[in-house]
């Protein structure tokens, strides 16, 4: 019994267990994230949908410790996280964030943002790691010392995905990673995305509001509404899931185009 | 397209340029840009730097560029020759725009209902009491369920969707011939952008008007609008009806309807789009074969 | 030249050091373009080697020496060939004294400059990262000095330390470092929410490698221009402080002390106060100039991007 819980929980990579995130107190106590469980099996992409507001950002940053929770708990690899985190944790856990233009600091160069992560952690061997992930992210090494206000927004998002790479982690927390790029520019990226989740057998979590790219993208879909999650769907191999509860059907028919009888039969949420 | 002054044609552009200047030379962000639209739903759709929101902006008069055309003609109105002050009116009162981000067009410290009324005051001079009264109506139109509550707002106090709702409903008060729709919807979550769109749709067959829809989400327009209009590098690389993009020739139009993640296979590698140089330049003919 | 210039230049640099050298000149050409920071720099530069070879340029010393009958016949000269800017009451020759005096405002200057924004800077970002009562102690603080009137302050100082020009400096520089904490805190506060921090601390970085290698180099290019800026106000501090006598003591030729000496002979020797008065202007005329140009060239929000 105890063997096999070990087992089955070493394949477990992130473990949410009845997280509540509350903001402010008294009246203004807004429930950001309401008693929400989940489990994301190691190399699996999980992706978290919903609108503004639902929650979904909120939990990525809560994992990235870069929220404190305040009920439940999270779990990496069967041990629970503690408000503040250990180096030894941005080692196994990173994150792309969603406005390529936003995450990078505009003062420094593509090499020294990569170098960056190298320094903190003491890691050695700067030069290979550096043009290595280059490589793995298609960038070419003629950009190694340009600013990001010289990069495109795709390239500037291939900079940020590398930097997320370069300390080796298993976990990438992935915040929208293409809701600020062209649909083109959308296409190599996610390519890029799965292709190195292949190579280098990695666990996402992919929070998005775009129901297509978390479709094409993930094996299991969590739907969250008001901070509440309100459907766990698994994807099947066609990219379909087979949704029941009405705000997912909604979401579902919403991502299909504009039809204006399906509109008007659209039911307020909020 | 002929020349004479026609009964439908609401807007006439020939040869559309806008240039900017920089350092390294003109650079230019709407090159050759020809269409005319009558009482319907246009859409340009193009990527970041295609030159869409140039065009707008264009028609509008409120292009920062140079802006230089054959012909501009606007309901039988050359807008080319009006002086700063006419142009005013006709912004005003005849053609509307709605931006991407109401929180941006919005005044942050007045309340939503005044800012109407004093639109409504100056673009159609009537009394504070009849300008009250068609706010609240136009609030209505739009769908606000509580536009008591929304009119004594602040512009904060609103959400997103209720914001361009307002908007909306302030673009509209003068009842205008063309709306111009820039991005109105991004912002927005897609169910509520669908209600926006389904508003402007109900209004727009109402009304009789006239609507150009700028935006990136090719499969969203071509759901919503009459005729695409799909804008590459500042040209228009392909006009085609929104029931026909299933056959568009351009390999860009196709490239663009290819790398969404929705027409994918799952498991298989999105479609990318390989950029050729001869797009800048080479257009489509009769057979769809670029030349 | 020209090849210099495209490698400065080069879209692609191959190294950290062309990068940061390309950057370096991208800035250097806007600055020459501005006519006006062209001359600040070049006041300020002037200034600069004024006070390095001040003993080759003086004609004399900060003092004739004079007495008696000598002093009689030589003092109150107007501008002549022989005294560019006149003499004063002790015969001494104003030209060469302003020429001595541009030490003392260039000491005045770097000690400020090398005290009080250091200060304020560390004090600024500091209290911006952390926020909370950490923010709340070291504002509070930051209030308490900027609530004391410079000028009352160097008047308590000068009584306390003795008169003369440290305890100007210092007083000078007390009063001034909170402009550059709420400054720097400021600046501090627009980053600190900013996915690029973040992004850094999820690699791990602690808080001094964050406020010293991600806050600190963004603030930095405001503060260098608010420094530049308020130079000028500095000048002009310590001269005001050296009229009322309360800065350098004579014969120390301090040019606001100068024009304190000749303020009781305005009328019948004008040149006494006019040429150390025109110095300090055209000085702090100078600085502002600099900080201007400085402005277009390092200011985040303006440049910086191209």
């Amino acid at each position: 019994m105890t063997s096999m819980q070990t087992a089955e929980n070493a394949d477990i990579a992130i473990d949410i267990d009845n997280l509540s995130i509350h903001f402010g107190s008294g009246e203004d106590l807004v429930k950001a994230v309401d008693q929400v469980s989940f489990k994301i099996p190691a190399k699996q992409s999980f992706g978290l949908v919903g609108e503004s507001g639902s929650g979904k950002s909120t939990i990525l940053r809560a994992l990235a410790g870069l929220n404190t929770h305040c009920g439940g708990q999270m779990l990496l690899a069967g041990e629970a996280l503690q408000n503040e985190r250990s180096k030894a944790f941005y080692k196994k856990v990173q994150m792309v964030f969603q406005d390529p233009y936003a995450s990078l600091h505009p003062r420094h160069t593509i090499d020294k943002i990569l170098a960056e992560p190298l320094a903190i952690h003491g890691l050695d061997n700067a030069e290979r790691r550096i043009s290595e992930v280059m490589e793995q992210v298609a960038l070419p090494t003629k950009f190694r010392f340009r600013y990001p206000h010289q990069l495109s927004g795709g390239q500037r998002q291939r900079v940020a995905i590398a930097r997320a790479l370069i300390l080796e982690p298993k976990i990438l927390l992935l915040d929208e990673p293409t809701s600020a790029l062209d649909v083109s520019i959308q296409a190599e990226i996610l390519n890029l995305l799965n292709r190195l989740r292949d190579e280098l057998s990695l666990t996402y979590l992919l929070v998005s509001h775009d129901l297509g790219v978390v479709s094409y993208m993930c094996e299991q879909i969590a739907v969250m509404q008001h901070g509440k999650l309100v459907e766990l769907l698994e994807v099947d191999e066609h990219g379909e899931s087979h949704a029941q509860h009405p705000y997912t059907v909604q979401l579902n028919l919403a991502s299909k185009g504009y039809d204006r009888e399906v509109i008007g039969q659209f039911i307020d949420h909020d | 397209m002929s020349d004479l002054p026609n009964s439908d044609q609401l807007l006439h552009i020939d040869n559309l340029n806008v240039e900017f200047p920089s350092v390294h030379g003109p650079v230019q962000a709407v090159r050759n840009v020809s269409f005319s639209m009558g009482r319907e739903k246009i859409a340009i759709v193009g990527e970041s730097g295609s030159g869409k929101s140039q065009t707008g902006r264009a028609i509008l008069g409120l292009s920062p560029g140079n802006v230089t055309a054959d012909k501009l003609v606007f309901d039988g109105t050359d807008l080319q020759t009006l002086s700063m002050r006419d142009y005013r009116e006709i912004r005003g009162k005849r053609i509307s725009m709605v931006m991407q981000d109401p929180k941006y067009s919005l005044n942050p410290v007045m309340k939503v209902g005044k800012q109407m009324i004093e639109a409504c005051q100056v673009q159609m001079k009537i009394s504070k009491k009849d300008a009250h009264t068609r706010c609240m109506d136009m609030l209505e139109a739009v769908r606000i369920r509580d536009p008591k509550r929304v009119f004594n707002a602040y512009p904060h106090e609103v959400s997103g969707g209720m914001g361009q709702r307002i908007m909306i409903a302030m673009m509209l008060l003068s009842s205008p011939d063309l709306l111009i729709a820039d991005e109105p919807t991004s912002a927005l979550d897609v169910t509520v952008q669908l209600q926006v769109l389904a508003i402007m749709d109900d209004l727009v067959k109402e009304r009789g008007m006239g609507l150009i829809l700028i935006s990136h989400d090719l499969p969203l327009v071509a759901s919503f609008c009459d005729r695409i209009l799909v804008m590459y590098a500042g040209r228009i690389v392909e006009e085609i009806g929104a029931s026909e993009l299933d056959q568009a020739k351009h390999p860009y139009t196709r490239g663009l309807l290819s790398c969404l993640p929705s027409n994918a296979s799952k498991g298989q590698p999105l479609a990318t789009l390989q950029r050729q140089e001869s797009w800048l330049n080479s257009s489509l003919d009769a057979e769809g074969n670029l030349v | 030249m020209t090849e210099l210039k495209s490698w400065l230049l080069a879209e692609n640099p191959d190294s950290r050091a062309q990068a940061s050298l390309g950057r370096a000149y991208l800035g250097w050409r806007r600055f020459f373009c501005n006519p006006l920071a062209m001359i600040g720099f070049v006041i300020v530069t002037a200034l600069l080697l004024m006070a390095i070879f001040a003993p080759y340029i003086a004609p004399e010393g900060i003092t004739s020496g004079l007495t008696g009958a000598e002093l009689k016949e030589h003092r109150f000269q107007p501008p002549s060939a022989e005294h560019w800017f006149g003499t004063d009451g002790q015969a001494n020759d104003i030209f060469s004294r302003i020429v001595m005096g541009s030490r003392i405002t260039l000491i005045i200057v770097g000690i400020v400059i090398f005290t009080a924004p250091i200060l304020g800077f560390i004090i600024g970002t500091v209290s911006g990262y952390f926020g909370g009562w950490i923010d709340v102690v070291l504002m509070r603080i930051t209030d308490v000095f900027l609530a004391f009137p410079k000028l009352v302050l160097a008047l308590a100082l000068a009584a306390a330390l003795g008169r003369g020009l440290e305890s100007a400096i210092f007083a000078i520089a007390i009063t001034s470092w909170p402009a550059y904490a709420r400054l720097a805190r400021a600046e501090t506060l627009t980053i600190r929410k900013t996915d690029y921090l973040a992004a850094a601390r999820l690699q791990g970085a602690g808080h001094w490698r964050l406020i010293s290698g991600h806050i600190m180099p963004l603030c930095l290019s405001s503060l260098i221009v608010r420094v530049t800026l308020d130079m000028a106000g500095i000048i002009l501090t310590a001269a005001g402080l050296g009229f009322l006598g309360l800065g350098a003591q004579p014969p120390t030729p301090e040019w606001g002390a100068m024009i304190a000496e000749g303020r009781d002979y305005i009328l019948s020797y004008w040149w006494l106060a006019t040429f150390p008065g025109l110095a300090i202007f055209v000085v702090a005329l100078g600085f502002n100039f600099l900080g201007d140009g400085l402005r277009d060239v390092l200011d985040p929000k303006s440049g910086g991007q191209h």
